[in-house]
């Protein structure tokens, strides 16, 4: 399991003379839940959007799922599932029709398409809403819906960017589940959080302060060398030199 | 490949549950063409006469008769003193005087007439023309009655004036060509744009963003839809026309559907590209209103090219509808044929061309 899914040297991007993300390195392994965390304005999304190939990097290299950041966006986007901060799928059309279509755009077969979404459907307990606009489910559903398009085409690595922002704790604990059983299956999670319980949850955890990575490590390593009881300890420690912050 | 279907469905799913877009591809055109010629009519009615008769003759009995039965015309003074009607005039009271100069009958048995004399109120150009052109033909008509059963044929004096194309110089005729355009600039111009805008300003566009679906795809699939409705709503426009205004195209009907299709595309993937070159609703509406104004103004649908001043019509070689004005007009009331108009056609297909194009690379999937 020691295969190098995210591989990232130097990356920065700037706009203007602001430089949001400055010089970060790292590598993420295969079936890894990897927690980005940082404060508000510290750089995440940005990175975040770099590595899916929605923003150019300034400089610096990585890959991600064996292509280049560089170069070859358009072939990272084959295999690799993205949930934005903003929910972002079509609340005009209904639960099976966002499926069907995020699934056609992947180019999967009508009984590929069909299969897939029966499974889904049931695993989230959601067969009796497929005909339900999308718009009109709670936003924890929402999350939940988004969360299984992302992996609709079984992507190497899957992007979640503040997943479970506003939903309720009940609905958080059934998303982590998700979270879970998708990383049991190989695919790597590289996920952005504010819940420090949820910190608690990655199998290694970075953190983030005005652009630039000041600590990567697994939970119990960070509260160790912190001598913090909880990783919300560890995070007020590192982040209170921020000098960005909103 | 299914990608591209899946796109097109979803766009028409988002069409038919929108609760304002079907009523309007439906309702609108048949509204425009419904109303719209009733109201944009340069006809000139009631053009107010006055007739100062100082020939008292069975001549100028006759001219006064005959522009009293003009549709167009009013014999509202009758008189024999021209500062009378000049007053008249200056009141607005008439719009067009007309002397008969005195001893005209006995001018015209003899070889050298005397001259009629006609006095336009020009303040509104358009009705002081129109109506100048409306008695020039009146007498005309009155003299050559005259000289006819004179027996005499040498009328070479007499204004001939013929419209071809549009004998009835049918203002309707004129504008229901040009509405159709305004149809097609207001429906397949702005939709696609909003529909872009949309999905910048709702967040969706970057989940699409974010998947190896190519521009050209992503791009075909906002254009295929509102190309489809383009053609719907020509027919419907064409239809209405038929059976309200009785107009029916003289020329090829494929040719009108031919010259749609690439100027939809034209219209589509040049709102596409402003769409895709802002980031807000009122961003791309400030914008795609400026390009309007002009497409409507400068193209020739309201008012001529030829009639307007050289560096105007030079403008207008660079604006697509004017390619499309000529050619919808000419098929419609003249009948030409493609061979005519070839050349419109080839200007339109460059700009489908170049604008769509222009609007898969201003499509960016990454900042």
């Amino acid at each position: 399991m020691n295969e190098v899914v995210i591989s990232v040297r130097n990356l920065t991007k700037c706009f203007g003379n602001f430089t949001a993300v400055n010089n970060i390195s790292f590598d993420v392994l295969r079936g890894e839940i990897f927690g980005f965390l940082g404060a508000n304005g510290a750089g995440k999304t940005t990175a975040m959007r770099m590595l899916c190939g929605l923003s150019f990097p300034t400089s610096g290299s990585g890959s991600v799922a064996g292509f280049d950041v560089m170069k070859e966006g358009e072939q990272i986007k084959q295999h690799i599932g993205y949930m934005s901060q903003r929910f972002s799928l079509y609340n005009d059309l209904t639960v099976g029709e966002n499926i069907q279509l995020f699934a056609g755009i992947y180019n999967l077969s009508k009984a590929q398409t069909e299969q897939r979404s029966c499974q889904l459907l049931e695993r989230l307990n959601f067969s009796s809403e497929r005909n339900t606009l999308v718009g009109a489910l709670p936003l924890g559903w929402k999350q939940k819906l988004s969360f299984a398009i992302a992996n609709i085409h079984e992507p190497k690595v899957v992007f979640l960017d503040e997943p479970t922002g506003g939903v309720d704790p009940l609905t958080r604990r059934q998303f982590w589940e998700l979270i879970y059983e998708t990383a049991e299956k190989g695919t790597t999670i590289f996920v952005t959080t504010h819940y420090m319980d949820e910190a608690e949850y990655c199998s290694r955890v970075s953190i983030m302060v005005d652009g630039e990575v000041r600590a990567l490590d697994t939970p119990r390593n960070l509260k160790r060398e912190f001598a913090a009881e909880s990783m919300d300890e560890v995070f007020r420690v590192i982040a209170r030199g921020a000098k960005r912050c909103d | 490949m299914r990608a591209f279907i899946v796109l097109l469905q979803k766009e028409f799913l988002q069409i038919r549950r929108n609760s304002f877009l079907p009523k309007l591809i439906i309702v609108f055109p048949i509204m425009v063409m419904l109303l719209m010629p009733l109201i944009m009519t340069m006809d000139v009615r009631n053009v107010n006469v006055a007739l100062v008769d100082q020939d008292q003759s069975s001549t100028s009995a006759r001219i006064a008769s005959h522009i009293n039965a003009s549709d167009y015309l009013c014999l509202s003074i009758a008189t024999t003193e021209y500062p009378e009607a000049m007053f008249a005039l200056e009141r607005g009271e008439v719009d067009v005087i007309v002397q008969v100069p005195n001893r005209f009958e006995q001018s015209l048995m003899l070889d050298s007439p005397v001259k009629i004399g006609i006095t336009a109120n020009a303040v509104n150009a358009t009705k002081g023309a129109l109506g100048m052109q409306y008695v020039v033909q009146t007498i005309a008509f009155s003299l050559s009655e005259l000289t006819e059963e004179a027996g005499r044929t040498n009328v070479s004096e007499l204004i001939s004036i013929e419209n071809r194309f549009n004998p009835t110089l049918n203002y309707r005729h004129y504008m229901i060509p040009a509405l159709m355009i305004i149809l097609f600039i207001l429906i397949c111009g702005f939709l696609p744009a909003l529909s872009i805008v949309g999905e910048k300003e709702k967040g969706t566009i970057e989940q699409i963003n974010v998947t190896p679906v190519s521009r050209l795809v992503f791009t075909l699939s906002k254009l295929i839809p509102y190309w489809i409705i383009g053609m719907f709503v020509l027919t419907i426009a064409m239809i209405v026309a038929k059976l309200v205004y009785g107009l029916s195209p003289v020329g090829n009907v494929g040719l009108i559907y031919l010259g749609a299709a690439l100027f939809i595309l034209v219209i589509s993937g040049f709102s596409l590209t402003i769409a895709n070159l802002s980031e807000t609703m009122q961003q791309t509406m400030f914008v795609m209103f400026f390009f309007i104004m002009n497409f409507m103004l400068l193209s020739g649908l309201l008012t001529p090219v030829d009639s307007m001043p050289l560096w105007a019509q030079n403008i207008t070689l660079f604006l697509p509808p004017r390619y499309f004005v000529d050619i919808l007009r000419a098929v419609y009331l003249k009948g030409a044929g493609f061979i005519d108009l070839r050349s419109s056609y080839c200007a339109l297909l460059l700009f489908a061309l170049f604008f769509n194009f222009l609007a898969i690379v201003t499509y960016k999937k990454r900042s």
